[in-house]
């Protein structure tokens, strides 16, 4: 990231941050930074959330309004801020357990109602900071701290659960595909609805050490391009049970329906009059 | 339903005991309400639903309780005042969104009207969980009301002392009167106290989010306006930065605590019959003091030198008015409507100025004023 972007987005007396080296949540930091800059968000009207893990950490870091702390509540937040002032500018920040295991239920309600927020998911395949725990989006058979003889269960698809739970603007890319998950973060920032965006990324030093038997992050970015497969080659979900294509990049889903503006039919029929 | 379409329904009603709580939440100006369904507080959200829209406020039902007091958290946040109502099951997984509202300073109002035996039945067993329940350090201000009025007149008290101390506040209500139907007078909208957070005065550059005198709380920069403020609950400096210093730890902890504990005589409300000459102190909160006040007068009527101390605030523990209530008695009476759980605060307050007989009940079904009675006459003996 460059000098100016940091001085221009990042709460400076929050840094160094605390990501270990090659950690792909700081990548996604870098490419959330460049596409609120492309399309001009306004700091002054953005919430970032973050519940607990490393990804959630990404908030502490941005100079604007956030809320931090809370492990898979980070919806809960969203839907009571967007309702009061529909005019916020709200981002999520997940890893995959705050978002797919203890937050889960909140995903799948809050896309049903699509709530007008953007999700940004750091998918690493485990619970990092927790010291690399299986995690409901661990491939099956692959080592963790607590799958030792290998992962017996299958695991979630978030841009499926996503899409079928109603959200408006879906799209998965990796670490390794900065231009292509920049442009996706843009859109989804620009979508009116809920968006999702996941990043496969490299966790070197609890998913990658146990997993892959490597913490070179370089080895973890590698292991996910190989193991990933562009959706228009793809040619479906039946494609990723192939050994080697776990992740189908690209954007799946961008349709508009309407927002959720509370539970009440008379409040819903005045504001969009 | 009514659609009044007014915030305020001034005048005389019969109201059931939950709807009282929706207009008593309404006239303090709550904005914002989330809540999953559950018995006995289920009016609560029936009104709200109806009643919100008419006042331009925000209702949603959510996927469960957790749903439920983190949306209050980031309304509040965005400026709101936010109110949810549980029962005992449901106000178990609240606990966490309790603790965050805590440290993170966030003013809300919480209703757990209190059930037992799997169903709507009578009980106080909630009293501990609503002090104790969330995890890590934190006062918490828990307001007993014991009528259909006093759910009203409490929950514009508990919308104040939220927004006053940036905190939650937890209206402990019960079956017993949720669900029963009284005579309820709503003053105008004039005549009723209304309290807003304080809001920065200062630009940004100067603003220390987390900066108060160590009796105060901090001004309240709402979401949005240009503040940047970090909100978390992990520790954190006056200017909301994450510090794991053991210093900083300490002393975010004292002023969160000491805001409630240095102000606990604006905070604790009790009311006192006839305990001047009482020889026989009976300290009963919430539904149960009513029997209790019944059983003090017929005890009178019997040349027997009894008093009511009711407790309107629970939490904090009206110490020092339970302890002066001890000083001339010959026994005090704890009565409760669960095994016996604030009867420790009781025992504690007291101090050994005198005995201390507990009083309980724990059967789904609130007290006689026989029973009371029986237990004054008991002593007297």
């Amino acid at each position: 990231m460059s000098v100016d972007l940091v001085r221009s987005y990042l709460r400076d007396r929050s840094l160094p941050h605390f990501f270990c080296p090659g950690c792909g949540a700081a990548q996604v930091l870098n490419y959330f930074v460049r596409a609120a800059d492309n399309v001009g968000l306004d700091f002054d009207r953005l919430v970032a959330i973050g519940g607990v893990g490393c990804t959630a950490r990404i908030p502490v870091y941005l100079d604007a309004d956030a809320l931090h702390g809370i492990h898979g509540r980070t919806l809960a937040w969203a839907t009571g801020i967007k309702l009061h002032n529909p005019e916020l500018e709200v981002v999520i920040f997940a890893g995959d357990g705050d978002i797919a295991a203890i937050g889960g239920n909140h995903l799948i309600h809050a896309a049903r109602r699509n709530l007008n927020v953007t999700v940004i998911v750091v998918n690493n395949l485990n619970f990092g900071m927790t010291g690399g725990q299986v995690a409901p989006t661990t491939p099956a058979h692959l080592k963790t701290m607590t799958t030792p003889y290998g992962n017996v269960e299958p695991p979630f698809d978030l841009c499926e659960l996503a899409e079928t739970a109603g959200a408006t603007f879906v799209s998965r890319w990796t670490t390794a595909t900065a231009r292509q998950g920049i442009r996706a973060l843009e859109g989804a920032l620009k979508h009116e609805g809920f968006s999702l965006v996941e990043f496969v990324a490299q966790c070197p030093t609890n998913f990658g050490r146990r997993a892959l038997r490597s913490g070179d992050p370089v080895d973890g970015v590698r292991w996910i391009a190989d193991h990933s497969v562009a959706r228009s080659k793809s040619g479906g979900a039946e494609d990723k049970t192939s050994e080697d294509a776990l992740f189908v990049l690209g954007d799946f889903v961008n349709k508009r329906r309407p927002v959720f503006q509370g539970s009440s039919l008379l409040d819903t029929e005045r504001r969009s009059a | 339903m009514n659609q009044t379409g007014g915030r305020v329904l001034e005048g005389k009603h019969f109201m059931l005991g939950n709807h009282a709580v929706v207009e008593g939440a309404l006239a303090a100006g709550c904005d914002f309400f989330a809540g999953y369904p559950i018995t006995p507080a289920n009016e609560i959200s029936e009104r709200m639903a109806s009643r919100m829209p008419e006042v331009g406020g925000r209702f949603v039902q959510g996927e469960d309780e957790l749903f439920s007091i983190f949306a209050l958290s980031g309304a509040s946040l965005a400026g709101a005042k936010a109110m949810t109502a549980t029962a005992s099951a449901g106000f178990n997984y609240m606990q966490e969104g309790l603790g965050y509202a805590v440290a993170a300073e966030i003013p809300l109002v919480v209703v757990d009207v209190q059930r037992c035996r799997g169903e709507n039945y009578a009980t106080q067993a909630d009293v501990m969980q609503m002090r104790w329940g969330a995890s890590g350090d934190h006062e918490m201000i828990v307001l007993a009301p014991s009528s259909v009025q006093e759910l009203f007149d409490l929950t514009v008290r508990a919308f104040n002392l939220a927004e006053r101390y940036r905190t939650p506040v937890i209206i402990m209500s019960e079956t017993t009167i949720a669900l029963m139907r009284e005579n309820l007078t709503i003053p105008g909208a004039d005549d009723i106290e209304v309290v807003h957070r304080v809001t920065p005065s200062v630009p940004r550059e100067e603003f220390l989010p987390f900066a108060a005198p160590v009796d105060g709380t901090p001004p309240f920069a709402v979401l949005g306006t240009g503040y940047r403020v970090l909100h978390s609950l992990n520790p954190h400096d006056e200017r909301g930065s994450i510090s794991w210093d053991p210093d900083v730890f300490k002393t975010m902890y004292e002023r969160i605590l000491g805001k409630i504990t240095r102000n606990r005589d604006d905070i604790v409300e009790t009311e006192a019959v006839l305990l001047e000459d009482a020889e026989i102190v009976v300290v009963a909160y919430g539904s149960t003091s009513r029997p209790a006040l019944e059983a003090v007068y017929r005890a009178r009527e019997k040349g027997i030198r009894a008093g009511l101390l009711r407790l309107i605030t629970v939490w904090p523990v009206p110490d020092r008015e339970i302890a002066a209530a001890a000083e001339n008695a010959r026994v005090v009476l704890s009565v409760e409507m669960n095994v016996g759980k604030y009867s420790g605060e009781v025992e504690r307050c007291v101090a050994g100025r005198c005995p201390v007989k507990r009083v309980t009940k724990n059967r789904g079904e609130i007290h006689t004023s026989e029973e009371v009675l029986a237990a004054i006459e008991g002593v007297t003996r």
